[in-house]
């Protein structure tokens, strides 16, 4: 029996299974005023999607708002938050598009798949930009590194994003690894990718035109991630098989690599008119939110889906999560090239239906109509809440709790050594190592440098025009933002943009991705509101606006939520990547730099985490003034050619940049401490520092340039020799900094 | 069928202007780059071809058309996505009815990770490459030796010389029976090894082999990502791959 609009209409009072689709009553009873009647079952699987947390941001939209009230002023931002992702002019006729999004419920359920998919997801909201996907990164978080289910987990989610990203041809140039026992249950996983793109060649989700067909292409649709749409069906038809389906989806990255190929050519030929991909809510987003940003009407025969199942129920349809899939608007003129370009690249496309003036979406199935809404609102006018928020209970105790009452170590060799092999800041290389960063040939930096740097010359046609090259990282750290979720949110961007700069590019865009515990919880949304205040006014200060991101809720373990998580990425631009910068101490003979003031700082840093399990206090201050200026110094020095070697001075402070930068190609440094207390030069989290190796004919220069950009400089001593030697310290030889830097990992993965 | 090289002309093709120094007369010879559904790294192998002064013609694996090129790189990636087994698939690509017997007949061929395990499925090489003994997909900088210069393809390295190439692979185990891997140890086909640890538990080390004949040449590691400075792995290491191609055709 079809649950048409006809039988809707007929039966008014038939009973509907809104709660057990997530919808509230009143949200309900709100669909059934926009509709004057009572939704189909289609529909209402429709609105519970589209309503849905996930795809509404019902409870974060009030104060994502800031992102563009306070947005700063950019003459590079072509697109900003709204589309698929933020597009950015980065010059020479070029633009970069790029986000971050988080898989993180699936990755717990099935890590592999989980994670697999949530690079695949990410990739095609780059390519409905228009763009050429270039590159991906991941930042990951894990319970505790010797916790048994981090060996199922971690395992697997490396395997999903390798396995993904590397049959996909895309370089993973960077990202983070990070271990708390807060995410035992709820581990974190958010995929960035980057694409490149002419700046006249934007593409946008949109529908307009009537009489221009609707495509879909791509993989088939299938039972995937549709736990949802099976208690419409069992509820309605009674039948159990379709009551047990997996709610996680299956990813195939060979039928992506085809469709990135693939909409390239089509991009190239100049037949598509809007493009949408289909990711959470499948067939219902694609198609209201296309038809809403078009012409404001559609009509769609959901029997001509292709199918992997044959069983599937339109409602179920309508919700599938199957990956690899597609929607383009494309005019009839141009149906046929547009179809002959899939199948050269044997890539399913069907005509599904067309766009129309009428201002309703309309979708049939077995020739009665089981769909008839206005596709804005569904796609825009979805509940919009003001949820409560108030500080945590024991924030001010937790405030108070600060780390000048720690033990402080005797012997700062042991620490140092304890620090660089402990979870957190140990070589990240038996992750690293299963991912490919070289395919494609355009990587100029990646893992371990602080920032991932691409070559945008030869990246396709006409590219070879540019010698510019852009930079990437993403940075975030729980237990600042535990402690203050607004300078944890500002840290965070502080980090992602100081490690852009490091590397000689100057920071141009934002993308965010907001991991929160539950949005119900009034003190998680105090985290919430608080980190997205913190961010919005750190980006207008740095002059960096937000692009676009992702909110992630609901990640807690019955009623613990993770420690707040806002992991903040961001994009710069080097106007010719010959300058950039290379990663850590690079030759013997160099002057080290340091940049940057040292204050007694240990709030939620490495060593009290490390050595007294200790969170409490404040973090680090933050300086954004500090850090534009630092910036401004990398940027210009790298420009100048005065800098040989680079890195950012964060977790672990000092001690642990330095023992990186040696670390980075094997060159030893003696150095001699600038301030009065070793433990706090050593260690301390400070932020807007970094370490600069710098030819001695070129210091003077450098001193002249911190002079005029008021920006601290110490010469702490050379580059050389095979130990890293802080005088009357310590002295440790690289090489046993390297044997402890990278036998934690394989201590626990590779056994 | 027999195969007929196109001859090489300088005066045919136009002098193309080379990123590598010294290279500028190399214009003439042609190298083919097939592209299978899910190959990945064909750009970057033609534009290693280009900056060696080559020119790269690229191949679909759907056309039977060599395009009269004067050599051919298969290049690395998850073709046909690696379904079956890596490679077992584009073996019979229409490209492959073309390539096989042409190779037979002395057309130099370079298989590269993907391109190796074509070339091992398509028996164009003995052997075959499996999972890696630690079971994870590995990307590493690894020293190799070159262990015979006398191939089409490594003709401007030194025998024994040792050379830095990015490996990234899942699947580069090589396997043969021992009279097999004796033959290929006894005739000199065993043409790369790896050095400073072996990546995925190869037999005696193996890194490439080639054949009897020395122009069909297939290894794991990846020179194409090792001829700039500015990208890729730190080594130009990559670059007499293609040099030794391009001047095998300019001194024919």
């Amino acid at each position: 029996m079809i649950d048409s609009v006809k039988r809707a209409n007929e039966t008014p009072d038939e009973p509907q299974p809104y709660a057990e689709l997530g919808m509230k009553a009143e949200e309900y009873e709100r669909v059934r005023a926009i509709l004057g009647r009572r939704p189909t079952s289609s529909e209402l699987a429709i609105y519970s999607v589209m309503w849905s947390e996930h795809c509404s941001y019902k409870s974060s939209k009030v104060h994502l708002r800031q992102f563009g009230t306070k947005a700063p002023e950019s003459e590079a931002l072509l697109v900003g938050m709204g589309e698929n992702a933020g597009v950015v002019d980065i010059g020479d006729g070029w633009a970069a598009t790029f986000k971050i999004e988080s898989h993180n419920h699936p990755s717990y359920v099935e890590p592999h798949q989980g994670a697999a998919t949530g690079v695949g997801g990410i990739v095609r909201d780059i390519m409905s930009m228009g763009a050429r996907p270039v590159a991906v990164m991941d930042a990951l978080r894990f319970g505790a590194l010797d916790a048994p289910d981090t060996r199922r987990v971690l395992p697997g989610v490396v395997e999903g994003v390798g396995s993904y990203g590397n049959c996909l041809g895309l370089p993973n140039i960077g990202g983070e690894l990070a271990f708390d026992p807060c995410y035992i249950g709820n581990p974190l996983v958010n995929a960035l990718c980057v694409g490149l793109l002419r700046k006249d060649q934007i593409k946008l989700a949109t529908a307009p035109g009537p009489g221009n067909q609707v495509v879909l292409f791509g993989a088939r649709t299938g039972p995937d991630g549709i736990g949802g749409a099976s208690v419409l069906a069992s509820a309605t038809f009674e039948d159990e098989s379709h009551a047990k389906r997996p709610a996680v989806q299956v990813g195939d990255p060979f039928m992506e690599k085809l469709l990135i190929e693939c909409c390239l050519e089509l991009f190239e030929a100049d037949v598509v008119v809007g493009i949408q991909d289909l990711g959470a809510a499948g067939v219902s987003c694609a198609t209201t939110e296309l038809a809403a940003k078009g012409t404001g009407g559609m009509s769609v025969d959901l029997g001509l889906v292709p199918l992997r199942d044959p069983s599937l129920l339109p409602e179920e349809i309508l919700m599938s999560e199957s990956q690899e899939r597609m929607m383009a608007v494309v005019t009839p003129e141009d149906i046929d090239a547009f179809m002959a370009i899939c199948a050269r690249w044997d890539v399913p496309a069907t005509v599904i239906g067309e766009v129309t003036d009428t201002g309703r979406l309309v979708m049939t199935w077995k020739d009665e109509v089981i769909v008839d809404i206005p596709p804005g609102t569904a796609a825009d006018d979805g509940p919009v809440y003001e949820r409560p928020f108030h500080e945590p209970a024991g924030q001010a105790a937790l405030n108070a709790d600060d780390p000048a009452r720690l033990e402080r170590p005797g012997d700062l060799r042991a620490a140092l050594l304890t620090l660089l092999g402990s979870s957190n800041l140990a070589s990240k290389e038996w992750v690293t190592s299963q991912y490919d960063r070289y395919v494609r040939g355009n990587t100029v930096l990646a893992m371990p440098a602080d920032a991932g740097v691409l070559r945008i010359g030869e990246v396709m046609p006409g590219a070879e025009e540019t010698d510019r090259g852009i930079a990437l990282a993403t940075d975030g750290n729980g237990r600042y933002a535990k402690l203050d979720p607004y300078a944890g949110a500002q840290l965070a961007l502080a980090e992602a943009y100081r490690n852009v700069a490091v590397t000689g590019a100057r920071p141009l865009a934002v993308t965010n991705c907001l991991n929160f515990g539950s949005p119900e919880d009034p003190e998680v949304m105090w985290q919430f509101a608080e980190a997205v205040r913190g961010l919005a006014d750190a980006c207008k200060t740095l002059g960096v606006p937000v692009t676009g991101g992702n909110v992630s809720f609901y990640n807690q373990t019955g009623s613990t939520p993770i420690h707040p998580t806002p992991v903040v990425g961001v994009l710069g631009v080097l106007d010719d990547v010959r300058a950039r910068v290379r990663h850590g101490f690079t030759a013997p003979g160099l002057k080290i730099v340091l940049l940057g003031d040292t204050r007694d700082e240990f709030g939620g840093s490495e060593w009290a985490h490390v050595a007294h399990g200790h969170l409490g206090g404040l973090p680090p201050a933050v300086h954004l003034e500090a850090e534009r200026a630092l910036a401004g110094v990398l940027v210009e020095a790298a420009g100048r050619g005065l800098v040989d070697g680079s890195h950012d001075v964060s977790d672990g402070g000092l001690a642990i940049a330095l023992a990186e930068a040696c670390m980075a190609r094997g060159v030893g440094a003696a150095v001699q401490l600038p301030g009065g207390d070793a433990f706090t030069d050593l260690f301390s989290e400070s932020t807007a520092r970094v370490l600069l190796a710098v030819r001695p004919e070129s210091y003077d220069e450098l001193a002249d340039l911190c002079a005029r950009r008021e920006v601290p400089a110490y010469c702490l001593g050379t580059t050389g020799g095979s130990a890293l030697t802080v005088e009357g310290v310590l002295s440790i030889p690289v090489e046993e900094l390297r044997a402890v830097h990278e036998a934690t990992l394989p201590a626990v993965f590779s056994s | 069928m027999v195969y007929r090289r196109r001859p090489p002309s300088l005066s045919e093709t136009p002098a193309r202007r080379s990123h590598v120094e010294g290279y500028e007369t190399m214009g003439a010879a042609r190298v083919g780059v097939v592209t299978f559904p899910g190959t990945l790294d064909d750009q970057d192998a033609a534009r290693a071809v280009r900056h060696a002064g080559g020119e790269a013609v690229p191949l679909w694996h759907a056309d039977r058309d060599l395009k009269g090129v004067d050599a051919v790189f298969l290049p690395g990636g998850f073709s046909y996505g690696d379904y079956l087994r890596c490679g077992a698939i584009s073996r019979f690509a229409p490209l492959m009815e073309e390539l096989i017997p042409a190779a037979r007949a002395g057309l130099p061929v370079l298989g590269t990770c993907n391109g190796f395990q074509i070339l091992c499925e398509a028996h164009l090489l003995p052997g075959a490459l499996t999972r890696n003994e630690g079971l994870h997909y590995i990307c590493r900088d690894q020293r190799v030796r070159v262990e015979n210069a006398a191939t089409a393809w490594t003709g401007d390295y030194a025998s024994g010389q040792e050379i830095l190439l990015p490996v990234k692979h899942g699947e580069g185990r090589y396997v043969a029976d021992a009279a097999t891997i004796g033959a290929l140890e006894a005739g000199g086909q065993v043409v790369f090894r790896y050095l400073g640890g072996n990546p995925n538990g190869s037999m005696n080390d193996i890194a490439g082999i080639s054949n009897e004949a020395g122009n069909i040449v297939g290894l794991m590691p990846h020179p194409e990502h090792a001829v700039e400075d500015l990208t890729g792995a730190p080594s130009v290491d990559g670059r007499g791959f293609f040099t030794s191609i391009l001047k095998k055709f300019v001194n024919l």
